[in-house]
């Protein structure tokens, strides 16, 4: 089992909770792992990434090759089209097909959808409305990894066990809210 | 033994505490800052009293580590590589007077400029110092060095750099630990005033100890476990990695290497184990993560008969971070790319929050500053330095810490006025402050904003050493207290925050503005913190 994963939004969008629920789980499986991120400057609004790795075997790059990546995970549209390169042939593209305007020059909804929609393999969904539907918009990223679950090589129970655990210390409501928003994307994603 | 998924810079702060650590000292800087931040919210290093304050820069942090060594117990030192510049004459000359307790400092390069206003390679450092250096291949490695790394130290008597970059410090992976080591006793060196005393006729004796112990360093580094000779059957290459680079020559050959491989991660070189390689194989590859160091020590001045490839002859890329691709390439391997960004990408640069500070500060400046021709702003490092990018393009230079306030002196001194310097809390009080005594001891006539916002924002809001008392701070360097003027950043107060900056231009001397609010990030934080 090997599955490499670009993790991509814009900062503060919560891609750094997908990672560690995932890393939770895979750690709980006994499965190796290896997760870059991005602190510091880009943190501030700008785009921002994650490679994460996970394998049965040893992982010796933190970076994903380029063309190796299995699955890209977007928090936004446009961010998911930046990170194209690394795609596997057949890999999976699943993102959110919300834009978050906070440039000048975001280009045309349009021609984003377009690209999106010239790719093989790929789930865009709504996941703020989802989210809202779940309880809270803050949870738009976990819907975003319950759509992705199908992809991880990992097992749906493992994955919410992962939720728990993640958000165990904020309290029943958070664990409750991001559990129904995990299920909401994940019956989307099969269908 | 227990496994846990750690970044890089959580396994250095795990390592140092389970190997008996008593004390951190570091300022936070990317990729350094979550080392200390791991070690301020671990129970066990609260527990056993480990000192870990920010403290105010880097060189104060290396100074009050070398204290805390001097006195016989194990200290961390931490800081992003632009740090070390400002850390580097303790540094050398900690080198000098070697260490008692065990002595570990960690510079957290930064190659690409993720977060940083240069690449360079501190191993560089190491050399100039010539201590030596540790550069881990993974965050079980960066553990291993830094647990066994105090025994190294105190074992030698000289201070150990441990070099790593972005990518393992912001890098997660499962690491096993160790059990909890006992804290060294208090106990000051016996013979201290013999090494601790840089007077030139005591220092000419410990650079001689410097020199003598180099071939010591070097034993180490040929009998070092992280120094590794991997032999393979074709030897027209032999390649040399320098810590994570071994990665991504690993992912290149998932069924084992091609050519013979040294691994390198213990500095000084190991001089035998690169003959060996060299002797072997026809010509060497150099693959390492920033500055060709390993690779121009190798080539010398003349090259003698001795093919080396690496970043020095165009096979890798001079400058920014390795990638397994990049090394692929190198490898002269193909690297099939199935899908292009498409053109309808737009760059998404950082910008600064909606609702700060920095913002309301910037908006009031420009409008004042329209009406001097001539003025030029002087920048500083953290988050408003944003300030130069769109909306804003508020600010003419940034170079590094403090210099906003004596670069615009200098500016000053040679006729441009108004000469502004835009400085943050936490900056002022890292570099600003001495330079505020230069612009007082001579009246220059400079508008000094620092833009306060309480913390160290940049890097995730930490403890600003000043906080409260930057007026009083700036009263005590010697400016009029009339002239140190606080404001607070909000729209509704623009009218009276321009006619401010409009008085302080036009008078004749040092003036200090403070725009004060809360940064709008550990707010929210807090009010989060507070509603549960």
């Amino acid at each position: 089992m090997k599955t490499d994963i670009i993790l991509s939004g814009v900062g503060g969008q919560g891609i750094l909770s997908i990672a560690a629920v995932i890393g939770e789980a895979a750690l709980c499986e006994g499965l190796y792992m290896k997760q870059a991120e991005v602190h510091g400057m880009s943190q501030r609004g700008g785009d921002v990434q994650s490679n994460l790795r996970l394998s049965d075997q040893p992982i010796a790059s933190d970076l994903i090759p380029l063309g190796a990546a299995d699955l890209i995970i977007s928090l936004e549209p446009m961010e998911a089209l930046r990170y194209l390169p690394y795609l596997k042939k057949d890999g999976w593209l699943v993102t959110n097909s919300q834009p978050l305007v906070n440039i000048p020059n975001y280009p045309d909804v349009e021609k984003l959808k377009a690209e999106l929609d010239k790719l093989p393999h790929k789930v865009v969904l709504d996941v703020d409305a989802i989210a809202k539907e779940a309880g809270s918009v803050r949870a738009s990223n976990i819907v975003m990894l319950g759509a992705a679950t199908p992809f991880l090589g990992i097992e749906f129970e493992k994955i919410a066990d992962g939720v728990r655990r993640i958000f165990e210390r904020k309290g029943e409501e958070v664990v409750n809210l991001n559990l129904r928003a995990l299920q909401a994307g994940y019956d989307l994603a099969k269908n | 033994m227990e496994k846990h998924l750690f970044l890089g810079d959580e396994a250095i702060a795990q390592a140092a505490i389970d190997a008996g650590l008593s004390g951190v000292y570091a300022y936070p800087g990317t990729p350094s800052t979550e080392i200390t931040e791991y070690i301020q919210s671990s129970p066990i290093a609260k527990e056993r009293g480990i000192h870990s304050r920010w403290c105010a820069n880097e060189k104060t942090a290396m100074e009050a580590a070398l204290g805390m060594s001097y006195a016989g117990k194990r200290s961390l030192c931490c800081m992003k590589h632009v740090g070390m510049n400002v850390a580097a004459d303790c540094f050398m000359n900690a080198a000098m007077s070697g260490i008692n307790g065990g002595m570990i400092i960690v510079t957290a390069d930064d190659p690409s400029m993720h977060s940083s206003q240069n690449e360079q390679d501190n191993r560089v450092y190491g050399n100039f110092a010539m201590i030596p250096m540790l550069e881990p291949s993974s965050q079980q490695e960066a553990y291993d060095m830094v647990y066994h790394g105090f025994e190294l130290s105190e074992r030698l008597g000289y201070p150990i750099l441990l070099r790593i970059t972005t990518r393992m410090a912001h890098s997660r992976a499962g690491v096993v630990t160790q059990e909890l080591k006992p804290q060294n006793p208090m106990h000051c060196p016996e013979d201290g005033r013999q090494r601790y005393i840089l007077l030139p006729a005591l220092a000419r004796k410990r650079y001689q100890a410097l020199i003598a112990a180099q071939p010591v360093f070097e034993e180490a580094s040929e009998n070092s476990p992280y120094n590794i000779y991997y032999d393979a059957p074709n030897r027209k290459l032999g390649i040399i990695t320098t810590g994570i680079a071994f990665n991504y020559l690993s992912e290149n050959y998932p069924d084992g290497f091609e050519y013979p491989v040294l691994k390198i991660t213990q500095y000084p070189v190991p001089r035998k184990m690169i003959g060996r390689l060299v002797a072997s194989c026809d010509e060497i590859l150099v693959l390492e993560e920033g500055y060709p160091v390993v690779e121009q020590q190798l080539k010398g001045i003349l090259s003698i008969d001795l093919t080396v490839h690496g970043r020095l002859d165009g096979t890798l890329r001079r400058d920014g971070e390795l990638t397994p691709d990049a090394v692929g390439k190198a490898l002269g391997k193909t690297i099939t790319q199935y899908y292009a960004t498409p053109e309808v990408v737009e760059q998404r640069p950082p910008a600064l929050c909606q609702g700060c500070g920095h913002r309301d500060m910037y908006e009031a400046l420009n409008e004042v500053l329209k009406e001097y021709e001539g003025a030029k702003v002087f920048g500083d490092i953290g988050c408003y330095t944003l300030g130069a990018l769109p909306p804003f393009r508020a600010i003419d230079t940034c170079i590094d810490m403090g210099s906003s306030i004596t670069m615009a002196k200098g500016a000053a001194d040679a006729g441009v006025y108004p000469a502004v310097s835009v400085i943050g809390d936490s900056t002022f009080t890292h570099s600003g402050m001495t330079g505020l005594l230069d612009c007082v001891n001579e009246n220059t006539n400079i508008t000094i904003v620092i833009s306060d916002n309480e913390t160290t924002a940049m890097t995730g809001g930490q403890d600003s050493a000043g906080t409260g008392r930057l007026e009083s701070i700036c009263a005590g360097i010697g400016v009029a207290p009339e002239h140190i003027r606080v404001m607070v950043p909000l729209k509704k107060n623009y009218e009276e925050m321009k006619q401010i900056i409009r008085e302080e231009l036009e008078y004749k001397g040092v003036s200090v503005l403070i725009p004060r609010r809360e940064c709008i990030q550990t707010l929210t934080r807090k009010k989060r913190a507070s509603k549960k």
